[in-house]
């Protein structure tokens, strides 16, 4: 364990100049270097004594920390009076000091003032102790709760799907939930060392238990339901429950699928559902989504760039969506991308196709951009600036041309906007400061001069900041994707979420008394729910199917819009 | 000395040691002449010492005095008169040497630190006394010696024998380097060789066994003469042998290499410093004798496991029901054949007559069964009929009870027989109880208001409590430094807890005070515990001494003494005829209750043991320690029977299920394991027992007799118990 550390043990002794300090602060002067030697020799000894009796404490007290307080009990036993009161706020409480060719460390003791104490307010009294009840084994099966450790932990779930043949469970898992069960042909190949020569990708089971079926249940009908302080509380529990690594198949199927119906409805409302249900499984600290990529991915991207989102263009917001989809792609992206998948670049590409299309309609058009602006200013520095002029013209166009539509105008007043956004904040960056509104104009074209007033707006903006910028402190604020419906045709628009903690004895919190069906108050959320009924491979799912075809494989994705034109 | 002929046995070490002096010292004064710039000190203050009394005086008589000697520096002088005129010593004879030790006295002050002498014997006399006078005698015998220089050689030359020797020989005699190297390195600190010291150790103290590292780390610090007072860890080394095994073979072998190289420097160390345990036969393999090596002071003798024990279970008490209600009755009629149906299953031999290995009913005077007893057995058999079968295919559920917001200070925990009370010890001295049913807590009413009650009605018992104290948990508050131990009486009456105060309290759970606070331990106390049939108790803590209390004395009945450090747990035997302790020098004792004699010694840990269990049927001890490994233990053979790898931090809590199929072990990895018992057992009953020579060859079969492991979310497991139904519930602090 330490054999290296054996023979540095015999060499550490304090140093002679800490005794000369020592002896200084209690008045002795001029002490001989023999007698420092001596003493330090002495102190040393006698202090790893006391560290070794502090460890038996330490050990007794069921910790693995050593406290001031088994130094205390220590000193006890050698029947030396501990020190009273040496406890300190910060980590390491010694101050420096150099000064007359000699360094000292010292431990600052300030005179403190009684009345002081006295007047300031009591602290809060600290939390009693309490005792807790919960299942960590059920006749053998550990159940996923968050009382328990998450079955299979995130590093694990991320070597699996990384690296399929690679897995070798660490022991906990193959002992406590494969022997549990007693599942002979993964007992087997869990034991793996001594049938080594082929490796086989461990089978996984997919039976949710009956808990797990309702649990499902109760979370997809609260997240596509009415009640907006249900979806809350099951979006609170996808995003922090640890148990949901085994259902994560099933929601993600239950997302794609239910985008892909939805889409087809115009049925904004539940396409905001169901992203921000991706939300919150991509901020579950114990899921490892990349498995399910091929499916989120295209629901995610279709949210993005789908021609027709909404079933009233001109009054719906569903740049929302889009904004908040794009902001999701581009977390997934930063999480998930890897030389082998390459979903960023594949995402790009697709991205900027049907940006250069010429007939690609406005709200796609937003999309693209949108989701290109979020992977970051490189992006938008290499792919969206060197478009401003071209982009900037076709907005000319419907502006002040002949009107085409009133949808097409709203359209290009959003891209217009977006662009502003966010190229203004990049050029601030990259372009030297006089920001001339006729040198705007022939770099941009178009959109040249409010773009020059935006930059200069980013400029001002930005010097404000690093005046208030601390310089010991510095604060990065990430802009959070949230995602509000402002959808005249629908009462149930997101609220402020309430994050509430969740007492959970079990993993049916979530259960209540409930409607056989759950009532919608408007109608286009009744009509086409998903919802898996059961679990299992053969789920049977109620809603209408559309012959409809998306085209996404496992591997490719590929966004087809023209699909969606026809059915449209 | 005939050391290795087993002419002196423990019992007689005192004598041993007060007679060295006298041989020592004089070769001592011999052999300073020349190499020593500057004698010590310590042994020029000994010498004398141990050279004034009469030469050639019987050695009774030197134990006497030094008794006497004892007794009048505590200033019992009325012992003093009787213990002299009993023994028909002159006056002179204990003034002359009381004369003696006080010059002794003087001297070894002025060497020790001026801390420890002044306050020492100021605070502590009980210890400086133990300590002081022996450490001069102690350390003297280290005085003779050889040429420092030349110790590296005389240790690498053996080294390069006994690599050279044949296989089977080899692993035998590699175990004297530990010793040997210990040995060595004292007496060249002790000669004030420094820096030869410092030398010797860096160069050999890596090729220790890495399971003495501990020890190791303890040596490396101490490099002056003067440390070697005072040090515990030394005083082990010195007064106890260490104990080797080895073959007559290998025996042999050394002692014929060591003779024609005439080396007597180490010759000398292994004559009077170890005890070479000689047995005929095979000489054991390395791995042989691994599994039994790693204590302070090497193996057990094999005579200190030779003695019987009556590991059987007491019968149990036949319980006549026409106390209680027909209807009960009836319940338990048919109640009782299904319990001992089970019960005979597990135990075998286990039947209405006496177990032969059993011992006597009344060997250990156990309390009479009061009715309330008898309702509890009563409740108990109707339960263990509701017991569920465990084994490989049928594994506990687990209940796991956090305690939330203790801020590391949780210290221990007990659970009642029936599973119906929690209790807790704080690192802030307090004790709480939690009731886990729905019935509440209540305080029994002041004796002003009890005089109000009506004594003849039927539920008295129910009227004398005070509703108005009904709480789910109730703090009890009395020692002075944290709590280590806690156990509740079978009956659930009382609560026992020790603590770093040195002190071991009684607490009634019907008022919830203190009762008792029993004094006698000086020194942090680190366990305690009940015995099942109650009144008797155990405790042992940092003063090496284990005793044994009954709840009516405030003084023990009987002080179990021999461990070389801190006992760290202790545990009752289920027919209370034996206790069973475990120390940080790493073996395990059992004690017989009526004789207090240790009967078994078992060696094989690598660290201090923190968790013993029986198993129901008293035949098997499981051990566990900081090392992380389970050891079994067969106790009529006295013989380790398995080992379980698989945690990775100290094992606190062992618990056998109530038919002992699965062990259950909790540990600071956070983890629960369990483990089949049965299998483990059994595997070994095929097995012919090779008790004459007392090794037994462990398989590694750890993998397959672990059943499962339960991961807490960072909870380090310090408590586990089976309910009466085979419910496993589990206790820790979460630290988040």
């Amino acid at each position: 364990m330490a054999e290296e550390r054996r023979p540095k043990q015999c060499t550490v002794v304090l140093p002679t100049e800490s005794m000369k300090a020592m002896a200084e602060s209690i008045g002795v002067g001029q002490l001989q270097e023999e007698s420092c030697v001596a003493l330090s020799e002495e102190v040393s000894y006698r202090i790893k004594e006391i560290a070794q009796d502090a460890l038996k404490f330490m050990h007794h007290g069921k910790r693995r920390k050593l406290t001031t307080n088994d130094i205390d009990n220590a000193l006890k036993l050698k029947n030396v009076e501990p020190l009273y009161g040496f406890q300190s706020q910060e980590f390491i409480p010694f101050r420096f000091a150099s000064g007359g060719g000699r360094e000292l460390h010292f431990y600052e003791e300030k005179e403190v003032d009684l009345s002081d104490i006295i007047n300031t307010p009591l602290p809060r009294v600290p939390l009693d102790v309490s005792l807790k009840a919960h299942w960590l084994s059920i006749e053998g099966v550990q159940p996923s709760i968050p009382e328990n450790p998450p079955p299979a932990p995130k590093e694990q779930q991320k070597v699996e799907s990384t690296e399929p043949l690679k897995v070798v469970k660490p022991g906990q898992e193959e002992d406590g939930t494969v022997q549990g069960k007693g599942q002979g042909a993964t007992a087997a190949d869990g034991k793996g060392k001594e049938k080594g020569l082929i490796r086989l990708k461990p089978r996984s089971t997919h039976e949710l238990s009956v808990e797990q079926q309702l649990y499902y249940k109760e979370i997809t009908e609260a997240c596509v339901g009415s009640c907006e302080a249900k979806r809350a509380e099951a979006l609170q529990s996808i995003a922090t429950d640890p148990g949901l690594y085994q259902m994560l198949p099933r929601f993600s199927t239950f997302i794609s699928e239910g985008v892909r119906v939805n889409v087809v409805q115009n049925n904004l409302a539940l396409l905001i559902y169901l992203m921000r249900m991706v939300k919150a499984l991509m901020d579950n600290p114990t899921l490892y989504l990349e498995k399910y990529l091929h499916e989120l991915i295209p629901a995610v991207v279709t949210c993005i760039v789908s021609k027709q989102l909404c079933l009233r263009p001109d009054v719906d917001n569903h740049w929302a969506l889009r904004d908040f989809a794009a902001r999701l792609m581009a977390q997934s992206c930063k999480t998930f991308s890897t030389t082998t998948n390459n979903i960023q670049s594949r995402i790009t590409k697709t991205f900027t196709k049907s940006w250069l299309d010429e007939k690609t309609q406005w709200t796609t058009r937003y999309g693209c951009i949108a989701g290109l602006a979020e992977l970051g200013a490189d992006v938008i520095k290499t792919l969206i600036l060197p478009r401003l002029t071209v982009e900037g013209a076709r907005i000319k166009a419907v502006m002040e041309g002949p009107v085409v539509s009133n949808i097409d105008k709203i359209g290009a007043d959003h891209v217009q906007s977006l662009l502003l956004k966010h190229c203004a904040s990049v050029i601030a960056k990259i372009r030297p400061q006089p920001d001339n509104v006729e040198q705007y104009r022939i770099d941009y074209g178009y959109l040249g001069p409010m773009l020059c007033s935006h930059v200069m707006k980013a400029r001002t903006q930005a010097a404000l900041q690093a005046q208030q910028v601390n310089r010991t402190t510095l604060t990065i604020t990430q802009p959070r994707p949230t995602l509000t419906v402002s959808q005249s045709g629908l009462s149930g628009s997101a609220g402020p979420r309430t994050p509430s903690i969740i007492k959970v004895p079990s993993s049916l919190t979530l259960m209540s008394p409930r409607p056989g069906t759950p009532s919608q108050p408007s109608p286009p959320a009744t009509k086409y729910i998903v919802m898996a009924t059961s679990a299992g491979p053969a789920s049977t799912q109620q809603f209408l199917c559309l012959d409809f075809h998306h085209q996404i494989s496992e591997d490719q994705i590929t966004v087809s819009n023209g699909s969606k034109e026809k059915c449209n | 000395m005939a050391a290795v002929q087993g002419g002196l046995v423990d019992a007689v070490e005192k004598k041993d040691i007060k007679t060295e002096p006298s041989e020592d010292s004089g070769g001592n004064n011999n052999a300073n002449d020349g190499r020593l710039l500057s004698p010590p000190p310590g042994s020029s203050a000994s010498a004398p010492g141990g050279n004034k009394p009469p030469a050639g005086a019987p050695e009774d008589q030197q134990t006497l005095l030094a008794v006497l000697q004892f007794l009048r520096k505590n200033n019992l002088a009325e012992s003093v008169e009787i213990l002299r005129r009993e023994a028909g010593l002159p006056e002179d004879a204990l003034d002359l040497k009381a004369g003696d030790s006080a010059g002794a006295e003087d001297a070894s002050s002025l060497l020790s630190r001026v801390t420890v002498s002044s306050s020492a014997a100021a605070q502590a006399p009980t210890k400086a006394v133990e300590d002081q006078p022996d450490v001069n005698v102690v350390l003297s015998a280290y005085s003779q010696q050889g040429d420092p220089a030349l110790y590296g050689v005389y240790y690498s030359g053996l080294k390069r024998f006994i690599e050279s020797v044949l296989d089977c020989h080899r692993a035998e005699l590699s175990q004297v380097f530990y010793p040997l190297f210990v040995h060595m390195y004292l007496e060249l600190v002790y000669n004030n060789h420094e820096n030869e010291a410092k030398v010797f150790f860096e160069k050999f103290s890596g090729d220790q066994e890495c399971y003495y590292e501990d020890d190791l780390r303890v040596l490396s610090s101490l490099t002056k003469k003067e440390h070697m007072r005072g040090n515990e860890t030394l005083l082990d080394f010195r007064t106890s042998k260490f104990v080797l095994r080895i073959s007559r073979d290998s025996y042999q072998l050394l002692k014929r290499h060591l003779q024609e190289r005439q080396n007597n420097q180490i010759w000398n160390i292994i004559q009077e410093h170890l005890y070479i345990d000689i047995f005929d036969g095979m000489p054991r393999s390395k791995s042989q004798i691994d599994a039994m090596s790693g204590s302070l002071a090497g193996e057990a003798k094999r005579e200190a496991n030779k003695a019987k024990v009556y590991y059987g279970l007491l019968k149990e008490p036949e319980i006549e029901l026409p106390l209680d209600d027909e209807d009960e009755e009836a319940e338990n009629e048919e109640g009782k054949p299904k319990k001992k149906k089970p019960k005979k299953d597990s135990m075998g031999s286990k039947s209405k007559k006496q177990d032969p290995n059993a011992p006597s009913q009344t060997r250990i005077p156990l309390p009479e069964l009061k009715d309330s007893d008898k309702l509890d057995k009563i409740m108990y058999m109707k339960e263990a009929t509701k017991r569920i079968r465990l084994g490989p295919d049928n594994l506990p559920s687990i209940c796991f009870y956090s305690f939330l917001n203790a801020y590391q200070g949780l210290t221990a925990v007990d659970f009642t027989d029936d599973s119906s009370l929690i209790a807790g010890g704080f690192a802030d001295s307090t004790v709480r109880v939690w009731s886990v049913t729905p019935k509440k807590l209540r305080k029994v009413k002041s004796a002003a208001d009890l005089n109000l009650i009506d004594k003849e009605s039927d539920d008295v018992l129910e009227r004398i409590m005070d509703e108005k104290t009904a709480s789910e948990s109730k703090i009890l508050y009395g020692h002075s430094g944290p709590v280590y131990g806690i156990s509740f009486s079978p009956d659930r009456n009382y609560l026992l807890t020790c603590s770093e105060d040195g002190t071991i309290r009684l607490w009634s759970l019907q008022t919830f005070t203190c009762l008792v606070g029993y004094k006698g331990h000086n020194y942090p106390v680190w366990d305690t515990q009940f015995s099942p049939h109650g009144y008797y108790f155990i405790s042992g803590g940092h003063d090496r001494v284990a005793r044994l209390w009954a709840t009516d004395h405030y003084q023990p009945l009987r002080m179990f003494s021999g461990h070389l450090a801190d006992i760290t747990s202790t545990r009752f035997h289920p027919n209370s005829n034996y206790v069973v302790t475990g120390s940080s020098d790493r073996t395990i004792r059992l004690w017989d209750v009526l004789t207090g004699n240790c009967v078994r010694i078992f060696t094989g840990h690598k660290g201090p043991i923190h968790a013993l269990a029986f198993s129901p049927n008293g035949k098997f001890l499981a051990s566990g320690a900081t090392d992380g490994r389970v050891l079994l233990w067969d106790i009529g053979h006295g013989l380790m029977i398995g080992e379980l790898k698989g945690h990775t931090d100290t094992i606190y809590s062992l618990k056998f299920s109530r038919d002992g199929e699965i062990l259950a072990s909790g540990s600071m990895d956070n983890t629960v394991r369990l483990w089949d018992a049965t299998k483990a057992f059994d595997d070994l009953e095929t097995d012919d027992f090779t008790a004459a020579t007392g090794h037994i060859h462990l398989q590694d079969n750890s993998q397959e007799l672990l059943l499962g492991t339960y991961m807490s979310k960072s909870t380090p497991v310090i408590h586990l118990h089976f309910t009466r139904r085979n419910l496993l519930l589990a206790a820790g602090a979460y630290n988040p």
